[in-house]
């Protein structure tokens, strides 16, 4: 069965490459924008891995992940998180709100490969 | 003789020659050059229109049936001027404060902006005034009559009715033309009163004249004058004791409360010291008025016995031989006329508009006043059409009454039915007891008596009242016979129907006062209106509430105009210590922002509008206990301690101001490196991303390694592009600019920028109006600078317009001098809570997909204008996102 | 030094005017029981009641009544003009 990411981020061109990657290696791949409605979109769309943006509209990706952990059925999800801030409190903030992995952008691509296979596979 | 054909050339010219007094003065005025047309002898004669046709032509036939008893029409309006410091003095700083529209906004206003009184008076004064309108067009088409005729006793009906009818249509034109100019009625009619005052002066030149002729002309002088009044049949003097101070009472009280009297008295007041030179000069003015009436009355009994005594004035000089001076007499009755026409049809018509018209307007479209619309237009339509269906009333009065006596009877009934706001106008000025409840009952009773006592049987015995009930009362019930209510039989009818109705007024209106408790906010306006001059200011606020400045802006600018509703808010901003177009919605702003609107709409209308806004909350707490606290107005206050504490919490609202930008600035400092962290890396990631996709070689199709390469290409642009806003950015902050500065003109430059700003391929459409016409502006500036400012605005509209057909429109105007560009679209615009960041560094508010631009654009277009020695703002209200690009006077005056 | 005397005149020029608001208020009541007398001269059809008399009376109290509001209205705008004066050029 092919595994499914849900990918949170609101950059048209960096949507396009993430979901490039990742269907070249069979993943199914949905997308989501907005900040607000994202933690509907995980309930409705039930994936197996999440990457989730920090600067999101309407809503921050620490926001959303801090509802997915809270919510018991999301609570062990793996969420990758990514961001282009890049310093080191948003590290620590992910880190404390519980995401599985934290990246800053720009990324290799193989990394954000090799992360995404790790998390599905404990 | 003088043939009808001279007579219409002759009243043409006339009419074309007040047209263009009436035009010249409207212009002199809108130049601010009319000093003198606002002099207190403007004044005086404005006032004039209390003598009607119904005094220039029926004074003489009136001293022909009752001796002198006419003179009692005069006395009463001398004794109100005369007496001015007790009653007019406070009516007009009341109107003036209050920006009072009209005898029925004044009592509307007094009673807690009833709308129920205001309809209540408006009609009363419609149905008072009507006949009286009817009466003009008759004596016009009467004293036409007598010159069409050799014989004036022939009377030809239909020629009748189309002089009424001429005449009817050309004072509504006139008055359309001049009285509906101005919105707001506080502005005043320049026009109109101007030709009015003229026309003041030729009725009494005429009636001057044509009693100067009878007396030394006719006569031999004033003792022979005297002689012949003792062998005329009026030389025996039949005072009725009831009617001689009944009609003196009467007299005074329409004075007051007649509607054209209120417009010229209190409405088109310009100066409250006038009042003073008014107090002597309007009771000479009456004096002179009167002198020649029974002169006339008695020769006209000897040259024309039997003849009608009410044209007198004008046939006794055409019999005489004197054809020049029955003309002058005709145009004096002709201005007596048509100035009554023109001042009723004008204050009518504000009543009916303000009062019936636009709350039926208003509910009509639910949502109300800040809805979608022009509340404008809207009223001064509804104010023409209210002048041309009151002087079709007048007309369709005029032929169902078949012109006959009933007419002639008319003017003391009239008198008689205003008369009845007296009691709710006096008790409102005078006594802080008086109640809405009070005040209602009191004018529906003695409009009722009224009508049923003198009104209706003035009919005579016909349809409106059966003979049988005039005769033996309704029912057979004796004592409610019309003219003898209550058994009292012995009265003169208009007598028995001004005691009656006044007494019965005067009783429900204190009565029902005293057993009724007042609403707060008519406890408030009745203690602003009886104690006018101890507080001329303003008494505390009347209206907190969480009113949206903005959307009252909105709603302002529909009404005001847009220029005059900014300029008003920026100026309430500023007292409070804010820049920008919203102040802070202070019960003191909300209050004048009220009296501001009452001046186009009314007070009740207004108060409505703003209430819609306001949440309807339009009594607070505090204000309750201001007003029950009956002492507090007592207090004396300390007005120091006032201006101390206005100082202070100015102070502290700039201080919190100050705060709130320190916080926000620090913030954003604080988050500057980590957001131009993002704003470089998000283009990094896109660029790493694909350009790693395309040095591995998996499979890939060609149009994907050209769609790959093209996104590596354009956000390797947006990078540079970031780089360069910074850049330049740092270059304005620090002021190292060089500005190219050179003669172009704003035409040019907007040109330039809307063709570098076409939409490009993929980009959304942008349509983008203009106005060419103003554009040609001479300009010293940076034109590039201004160019990129301008782009700026474009591309942003482009950008964030969310409507469905974006639009963006580009308009020019001057205002005090500067020159101002305005870019508005059609989208929803910015949420006020964020139009104080927008000129901020990285302040972008929406998703960023869409935008492609690091949000420093408006802080770049702030700095340049800044250094173009202009500036730019944001322009709330205006339904979609507005920005203000001033260029300032000296730049756009120095290449003029 | 010079600021005694100016509040006793002041005060004198304010009483005046007082006075003078008073004469106002007065003069319609006064005009009004002029305007009555006629009632008193004719309470019934008897020889003094005559046209021409009567109407020289009114006439003459009219004017008399219009000179009294020419005087005391000049005399109140004055006194307002003086105290504005005053005022601005403290």
């Amino acid at each position: 069965m092919t595994k499914r990411v849900l990918l949170i981020e609101d950059e048209p061109n960096i949507i396009q490459a993430i979901s490039f990657i990742l269907s070249r290696d069979g993943w199914r791949v949905d997308t989501h924008a907005d900040g607000r409605t994202a933690v509907a979109e995980v309930a409705r769309r039930n994936p197996d891995v999440v990457i989730l943006d920090v600067q999101l509209p309407n809503r921050s990706g620490f926001d959303i992940l801090q509802d997915l952990r809270a919510d018991p059925g999301t609570q062990a999800l793996p969420v990758l998180m990514l961001t282009a801030r890049g310093q080191k409190r948003d590290r620590e903030m992910a880190e404390r709100y519980g995401a599985s992995r934290f990246m800053t952008k720009p990324f290799a691509n193989a990394e954000v490969l090799d992360a995404v296979r790790a998390l599905v596979a404990p | 003789m003088i043939g009808i054909n001279v007579l219409v050339a002759v009243c043409l010219t006339y009419v074309a020659f007040l047209f263009a007094i009436a035009f010249v003065a409207e212009k002199r005025a809108r130049q601010g050059a009319g000093g003198w047309l606002r002099s207190p002898l403007v004044y005086t004669l404005s006032l004039s229109i209390y003598c009607t046709a119904w005094t220039f032509y029926g004074a003489v036939g009136y001293a022909v049936r009752s001796g002198l008893e006419f003179v009692t029409i005069y006395l009463g309006p001398t004794l109100v001027m005369i007496g001015w410091i007790w009653v007019v003095r406070k009516l007009v700083r009341i109107g003036r404060s209050q920006r009072i529209t009209s005898i029925a906004d004044m009592i509307s206003s007094r009673y807690g902006k009833s709308n129920l009184l205001g309809v209540i008076v408006t009609l009363l004064a419609v149905i008072g005034t009507t006949p009286y309108i009817a009466l003009q067009l008759q004596s016009v088409s009467l004293s036409f009559s007598v010159f069409s005729n050799d014989t004036p006793a022939m009377l030809n009906v239909r020629d009748l009715n189309a002089t009424a009818l001429y005449v009817a249509v050309g004072l509504a034109l006139f008055t359309v033309l001049f009285g509906t100019r101005n919105l707001d009625v506080n502005e005043r009619h320049h026009g109109v009163v101007t030709a009015i005052a003229v026309e003041a002066v030729v009725k009494l030149i005429a009636l001057l004249a044509v009693g100067i002729f009878v007396v030394w002309g006719v006569a031999g002088g004033p003792a022979d004058i005297v002689a012949r009044i003792e062998a005329s049949e009026i030389a025996e003097l039949q005072l009725a004791g009831g009617r001689w101070a009944t009609l003196i009472f009467l007299s005074a009280a329409a004075f007051l409360c007649l509607p054209r009297m209120f417009q010229v008295m209190v409405v088109e007041n310009a100066d409250e010291r006038h009042i003073a030179v008014a107090a002597w000069a309007f009771p000479l003015y009456l004096f002179l008025m009167s002198l020649f009436v029974i002169p006339i009355a008695v020769v006209g009994l000897g040259v024309l016995p039997g003849a009608n005594p009410d044209l007198y004035v004008l046939t006794v000089p055409l019999e005489l031989g004197q054809g020049k001076l029955a003309m002058l007499s005709f145009l004096g009755g002709f201005s007596s006329a048509t100035s009554m026409v023109i001042v009723a049809a004008i204050a009518l018509s504000t009543m009916v508009s303000n009062h019936i018209v636009m709350p039926i307007w208003l509910s009509a479209r639910r949502g109300g006043a800040s809805m979608s619309g022009d509340v404008r237009n809207a009223v001064i339509l509804s104010r023409r059409l209210s002048i041309a269906a009151i002087l079709a009333l007048g007309y369709a009065y005029f032929r169902f009454s078949g012109g006959g006596t009933a007419l002639a009877a008319i003017g003391l009934i009239s008198f008689a039915g205003v008369a009845q706001v007296l009691p709710a106008l006096i008790g409102g000025l005078f006594w802080r007891g008086a109640t809405r409840n009070g005040a209602a009952a009191g004018l529906v009773l003695g409009f009722a008596v009224w009508a049923y006592t003198l009104f209706l049987p003035s009919f005579g015995g016909s349809l409106l009242l059966p003979a049988s009930v005039l005769q033996d009362g309704p029912w057979g019930v004796e004592w409610l016979r019309p003219q003898a209510l209550f058994g009292v039989e012995t009265l003169d009818p208009v007598v028995h129907a001004v005691f009656w109705s006044m007494t019965l007024n005067t009783v429900a209106f204190f009565a029902v006062s005293l057993m009724g408790f007042p609403a707060p906010l008519e406890r408030l306006q009745g203690a602003q209106f009886v104690n006018v001059f101890d507080h001329s200011k303003s008494a505390p606020g009347m209206t907190r509430g969480a009113a949206e400045a903005e959307d009252l802006l909105i709603m302002s600018q529909r009404i005001l105009g847009p220029a005059e509703a900014q300029a008003m808010f920026q100026r309430a901003a500023q007292r409070q210590g804010k820049a920008g177009y919203l102040p802070d919605t202070t019960p003191e702003f909300v209050e004048t922002l009220e009296r501001e609107l009452a001046g186009s709409v009314g007070a009740a209308t207004a108060h409505a509008m703003v209430g819609q806004i306001t949440g309807g909350a339009s009594v607070s707490v505090e204000d309750l206990m201001a007003v029950a606290d009956e002492t507090a107005q007592m207090l004396e206050y300390s007005s120091q301690l006032k201006a101390k504490s206005e100082e202070l919490g100015r102070t502290a609202r700039q201080l919190r101001d100050a705060n709130e930008k320190l916080t926000a600035l620090s913030i954003q400092k604080d988050a500057f490196l980590s957001q131009i962290s993002h704003e470089l890396r998000t283009p990094m990631t896109s660029i790493r991303a694909f350009s790693e996709i395309l040095m591995a070689d998996g499979p890939m199709s060609e149009a994907d390694q050209k769609k790959f390469s093209t996104i590596i290409h354009d956000e390797a642009i947006r990078l540079t592009r970031l780089l360069d806003d910074l850049l330049d950015l740092s270059v304005l902050e620090n002021g190292q600019v060089t500005l190219n500065w050179q003669e172009t003109s704003l035409a040019a430059v907007l040109e330039r920028a809307v063709s570098a700003s076409a939409s490009g391929r993929g980009e959304r459409p942008l349509r983008i109006r203009r106005a060419p016409g103003a554009e040609d502006v001479a300009l010293v500036t940076d034109p590039d600078r201004l160019a990129q400012v301008f782009i700026n605005l474009i591309a942003n509209a482009r950008k964030y317009c969310d409507a469905a057909l974006p639009e963006l429109r580009i308009a020019v105007a001057r205002r005090d001098g500067a020159v101002v560009v305005d870019f508005i679209d059609n989208g929803s615009g910015i949420p006020a809570p964020s139009q104080g960041v927008i000129f901020e560094k990285f302040a972008r508010l929406t998703d960023q997909s869409r935008a492609g631009g690091a949000g420093l654009g408006l802080a770049i277009c702030r700095e340049i204008m800044d250094k173009l020695g202009g500036a730019i703002v944001y322009l709330p209200g205006q339904g979609g996102a507005a920005f203000r690009v001033s260029l300032p006077k000296a730049v756009a005056k120095a290449a003029e | 030094m010079s600021e005694r005397p100016a509040p006793v005149f002041l005060e004198r020029r304010s009483y005046r005017r007082r006075r003078l608001t008073d004469a106002a208020r007065l003069l319609p009541v006064v005009g009004l029981l002029l305007f009555l007398v006629p009632l008193l001269l004719a309470p019934d059809k008897t020889d003094t009641a005559r046209t021409a008399g009567t109407s020289i009376y009114v006439f003459a109290a009219w004017f008399g009544l219009i000179v009294c509001a020419f005087v005391l209205s000049r005399a109140l705008s004055r006194g307002t003009d003086a105290a504005k004066d005053r005022d601005g050029a403290e």
